[in-house]
């Protein structure tokens, strides 16, 4: 346990530094591949939230795109800060997933059923994205109007390691939450939902306030999550923040990773998108659409055999190797 | 303490409960038998809210709980437990019983006193106390005490005991029987018991209410029940041996 901590103290400090490690012209590639998976890790950690307790949800996209999308047009139309956008963002998807979550719920559908119905919710965002043209951009997408100078009020700033810095604190804080939920009563609730929905309302356990509970905490999340990417990117597109695309790379993100495991989102997310990017670099522009067959056979070959994921089954052989050492230590 | 009044439940076509109607009194074992099919495990998932009754009402110390939640009638003091386990896997014996103190009727609020709560019931059912171990160790019998532990964890007035027999040898039979003798001698609990084999079941309950096909047909001490024409008929002529 000690030396895991340490480790977790050196990779903080590592990342906090980063920025100033001397990475030649490097730099502002490091920097942008760090954010990209900052961001997306806090998503995925928040999608495990739902995903852990056998809320599979499919359809993250549509959360992702709503708060995105909410917080860009509030800006652009009537100057709202990004600051207060991301309120309305987070309330109004947290409203979009109990009108989805609430009869889903009341009506029993759970498990595969429930994994459709998300879905076919990130496909119709999506879909309303594109068809709403007029002011949502349709399929070109829609770029954020820059403001004239760096400003805290806009969340615009030209040098990436503000935005690198934020990332960091957002993907913390999301570390935080996650951990308080595995912590808390609430916790052991859900996984008794997750298994057995009956025998958890027999013995009290409200099920429809804490599933509720528990997708408003995601949803909201990974709206926030959506604001962050659209402030970094300034650009907003329906293909790469809605529908099915977008939503199952979230997902297979978590599962590499594991998602039973704090940093199970984090190591998944990031092997992805490094996979990603190295796939992108070797093949470039021959032999299209390989680097998107190896990404796709490498995860099927890795989910198959690793289930707990990657971060998840290392912890657990590391713990199994571990546990005679300590019991030794705890006689001697 | 709880008086069932013309419980009726349809599904589709098929009447598994007609009419039925009878009274708990406080601080007693009530046993509740019938062939198989005849509607006892419907009586227990109406009663505890699991399943919806088409008419009926049901009064648990004088309030009405026909059309409350599962959680609402657990908290109002009724727990039940299921006929074929249903363990939480993911989670440990210990976690298993402490979710239950947590958010039953007692509502130990802290999970500190929850876990505590939960160690002192898994003692009195008879499980190693730590609990640390996952369910997947546990045998039927095993399985079954845990069904016991998670109910009373929740804190009731009256344990609906759905078959808690079943599967187990005759040793462990009568341990559990003696089991839940001591559940109502010193939790106070009232039992509403549930069971295929009768001669256990008999030597333990005060009062007996039979079903056959959906409707009670007979009701008395055990003694009385077991000379009961109807009864006999209804269990093929086989007489109840009481011992």
């Amino acid at each position: 346990m000690r030396a895991g901590r340490l480790a977790g103290a050196v990779l903080l400090a590592l990342l906090v530094l980063g920025p100033f490690l001397p990475m030649g012209g490097m730099r502002q590639y490091v920097l942008h591949v760090l954010i990209q998976i900052l961001v997306w890790s806090f998503i995925g950690g928040a999608w495990s939230l739902m995903g852990r307790f056998g809320l599979v949800s499919l359809g993250h996209g549509a959360f992702l795109g709503l708060g995105a999308y909410t917080v860009t047009l509030l800006w652009n139309a009537y100057g709202l800060t990004p600051w207060l956008g991301g309120v309305v963002a987070a309330a109004l998807t947290i409203v979009v997933a109990l009108v989805v979550a609430y009869p889903c719920s009341r009506f029993q559908v759970v498990g595969h059923y429930f994994a459709l119905v998300t879905l076919a919710v990130g496909e119709v965002v999506r879909l309303l994205i594109i068809a709403e043209r007029n002011w949502t951009g349709g399929s070109l997408g829609l770029s954020l109007r820059a403001s004239p100078s760096d400003s805290l009020l806009a969340m615009q700033f030209a040098d990436k390691r503000v935005f690198y810095y934020a990332s960091l604190v957002l993907w913390l804080a999301g570390l935080w939450i996650w951990y308080r939920v595995d912590r808390s009563m609430a916790r052991e609730a859900m996984e008794a939902i997750g298994e057995d929905e009956t025998a958890a309302a027999s013995v009290g356990i409200h099920v429809t306030r804490f599933k509720m509970g528990i997708t408003m905490l995601s949803a909201g999340l990974t709206a926030i999550g959506g604001v962050a990417y659209a402030q970094y990117i300034t650009y907003v597109n329906p293909d790469t923040l809605a529908g099915i695309g977008v939503s199952l790379r979230i997902v297979f993100a978590v599962v590499l990773g594991g998602m039973y495991s704090l940093l199970g989102p984090t190591v998944g997310t990031a092997l992805t998108i490094a996979l990603g990017e190295y796939l992108r670099v070797v093949f470039g522009l021959r032999l299209i659409g390989m680097a998107e067959t190896i990404y796709g056979l490498l995860l099927i070959v890795f989910i198959i055999f690793l289930p707990a994921g990657i971060y998840g089954s290392l912890r657990d052989a590391v713990t199994r190797l571990a546990r005679p050492a300590r019991l030794a230590g705890g006689l001697s | 303490m709880l008086a069932v009044k013309g419980l009726t439940k349809h599904f589709g076509g098929f009447a598994a409960l007609t009419a039925v109607s009878f009274e708990v009194n406080d601080g007693e074992i009530l046993g509740l038998i019938g062939p198989n099919g005849s509607g006892k495990t419907t009586a227990f998932n109406c009663i505890s809210g699991a399943l919806p009754c088409t008419a009926g009402s049901i009064r648990f110390r004088g309030e009405e709980i026909a059309g409350l939640t599962p959680d609402a009638i657990c908290h109002r003091g009724i727990a039940r437990t299921f006929q074929i386990p249903r363990p939480f896997r993911k989670l440990s014996i210990l976690e298993n019983v402490a979710v239950a103190a947590h958010f039953g009727a007692a509502r130990r609020a802290d999970a500190a006193e929850a876990r505590r709560r939960a160690r002192e019931i898994l003692v009195t059912v008879g499980l190693p106390a730590d609990g640390l171990a996952s369910t997947a160790l546990l045998g039927a019998a095993g399985l079954k005490k845990l069904e016991l532990a998670r109910a009373l964890a929740t804190g009731p007035r009256l344990l609906l005991a759905d078959e808690s027999l079943g599967g187990l040898d005759p040793t462990e039979m009568t341990t559990a029987a003696e089991l839940l003798r001591r559940i109502r001698g010193e939790l106070g609990v009232t039992i509403v018991w549930v069971e295929h084999i009768m001669a256990t079941l008999m030597r333990v309950v005060d009062r007996v209410v039979v079903l056959d096909h959906g409707e009670k047909i007979a009701e008395g001490t055990p003694l009385d029940v077991a000379e009961d024409p109807r009864v006999v008929e209804a269990y093929l002529g086989e007489r109840i041996v009481l011992t």
